[in-house]
């Protein structure tokens, strides 16, 4: 099992610590001249996404979290688990809900996602950056409608509710930023 | 900045000129090297032994004191293994010097003149001396010198430090010194803290009226550590002692141990004049007379690029 020592330290690096898997954000030493270091570590863990402080007496060790980010084609999804694959091997994974949780609404059959493996088991699900959908709903714009900002919700193929211009009808297919969830362009 | 660097030396030296304090230097590798725990030494390796790279030059500059240099000052490169971050770099700059006939509070004063003639108006108030156990009591609400391993690691807890790895007590008197005393003093003004607890008294002397502390300061500009000085010990008997305890400790903790000094004993078995002494990271003075945050602002290749 790969151990990382406290000098080995840096962000990015992925860490377990009391059997959850942790990514390092903040990395700092601090000694005093005639005394003990320390590592003042800022984490992420990366079930929940909360981030932690913690202080480490300097030359600890800790163990390496087998974490590793893979890109996939999204599959289909059978009610329970959300399968992807990887291009080359044509390996399938499932996923769990928990994993695709904050991706679930942009998934698109045969888009290509980032699927974080922990242990080999994905552990999250990172939707690209910029998705193509087809508008399943909207109602029709009503020009001079001002009340709205100019933008009216549209509800997408993946069940995802964006909002967009007044010009963008029904059966449309519009670019989403999915980091924002903001629509973009018709595509 | 590397003007400013050189007008920075210049302005030590002056200083130092002015006050008829001889500069000297002294070798960087030694058959010997710094037992305490806390520092790693370089070592080299020559076909006839392997040498130690000095991590401050105090055992050869205690050694000329000895001899009857009177006082001495140096400006040099030192090493120290495994130190880098924002204010530590394996190879840095330290200033050391020793007063003849001066004690720790009068070598404050002077440490204080130095540093102040170089701020100009970059420090906005006067320097606080606090001693250890007020510092402590003050800014982590815990007496140092009296709380046990227990009550230091329940108090480092309830100030939200959440700590991985095994600490002893002194251990944990770094960490709240550290992570909680450091950053809450005043950022435009210096700190001198003094009389550490007798267990950190590293080369000072044991205060003879109070044998729970030593007479060793550390200062402090806004949270960053500048320097370290001490009356120093003279009786080679009790250097000695702490030397062959530094290196138990270092090998109950799985640390080579290091040669000692041999000539340094030597010398203050001669005698030592009664002096105080101080060393002060040049590289962090001029991060905070430049107000630069990291090392590597200021050094002109730094250890990723050395």
């Amino acid at each position: 099992m790969a151990m990382y020592s406290t000098n080995e330290f840096k962000s990015g690096l992925k860490i377990l610590l009391d059997g959850d898997p942790y990514a390092i954000v903040e990395n700092e030493f601090v000694k005093p001249g005639k005394g003990q270091a320390f590592n003042r570590v800022k984490m992420r863990n990366l079930k929940t996404g909360r981030v932690l402080d913690k202080t480490f007496k300097s030359g600890e060790s800790v163990e390496a979290a087998d974490v590793m980010d893979t890109d996939m084609q999204y599959l289909y999804a059978d009610g329970e688990f959300w399968h992807f694959m990887m291009p080359e091997s044509f390996e399938q994974y499932a996923a769990n809900e928990a994993a695709v949780i904050d991706a679930m609404k942009w998934l698109k059959e045969q888009d290509m996602c980032t699927v974080t493996l922990w242990n080999n088991v994905p552990l999250s699900v990172s939707p690209p950056n910029f998705v193509e959908l087809k508008i399943t709903q909207c109602d029709p714009g009503i020009r001079g409608d001002t009340a709205t900002g100019g933008t009216k919700p549209a509800t997408l193929e993946t069940g995802a509710v964006v909002k967009v211009p007044l010009f963008v009808n029904e059966g449309d297919v519009i670019r989403v930023d999915t980091r924002t969830g903001d629509y973009v362009s018709r595509a | 900045m590397l003007h400013r660097r050189a007008d920075l030396l210049r302005s030590i030296r002056h200083f130092f000129h002015e006050r008829g304090v001889l500069e000297v230097e002294t070798p960087c590798l030694s058959r010997a090297g710094a037992t305490d725990p806390a520092i790693e030494s370089l070592t080299v390796t020559l076909p006839e032994a392997s040498f130690w790279l000095h991590t401050s030059p105090e055992f050869p500059m205690k050694r000329l004191l000895a001899a009857g240099s009177g006082d001495i000052y140096q400006i040099a490169r030192v090493f120290r293994a495994g130190e880098a971050g924002r204010f530590h770099n394996p190879e840095f700059t330290l200033l050391e010097w020793y007063r003849v006939g001066f004690d720790h509070h009068r070598l404050m004063t002077e440490v204080d003149d130095l540093v102040r003639g170089l701020a100009g108006d970059r420090l906005s108030r006067p320097a606080v001396r606090l001693s250890y156990q007020q510092a402590l009591m003050d800014h982590a609400g815990i007496d140092p010198l009296h709380a046990d391993v227990e009550a230091l690691a329940r108090r480092a807890r309830a100030l939200g430090l959440d700590v991985q790895g095994e600490l002893d007590r002194d251990g944990w008197l770094d960490l709240l010194m550290s992570l909680v005393v450091a950053p809450a003093l005043p950022a435009d003004g210096l700190t001198f803290i003094h009389d550490y607890p007798a267990s950190q008294a590293a080369l000072a002397r044991i205060c003879p009226d109070n044998p729970a502390v030593a007479e060793r300061f550390e200062l402090y500009w806004g949270g960053v550590e500048l320097a370290n000085g001490f009356h120093e010990l003279g009786d080679g008997v009790e250097q000695g002692v702490r030397f062959e305890a530094d290196n138990h400790r270092r090998r109950a903790a799985g640390q080579a141990a290091v040669a000692v000094d041999h000539h340094l004993l030597a010398a203050l078995a001669q005698g030592l004049p009664d002096c105080a002494g101080v060393a002060l990271g040049v590289d962090r003075l001029l991060m905070c007379l430049s107000g630069c945050d990291h090392i590597r602002q200021v050094l002109a290749f730094d250890w990723e690029r050395a």
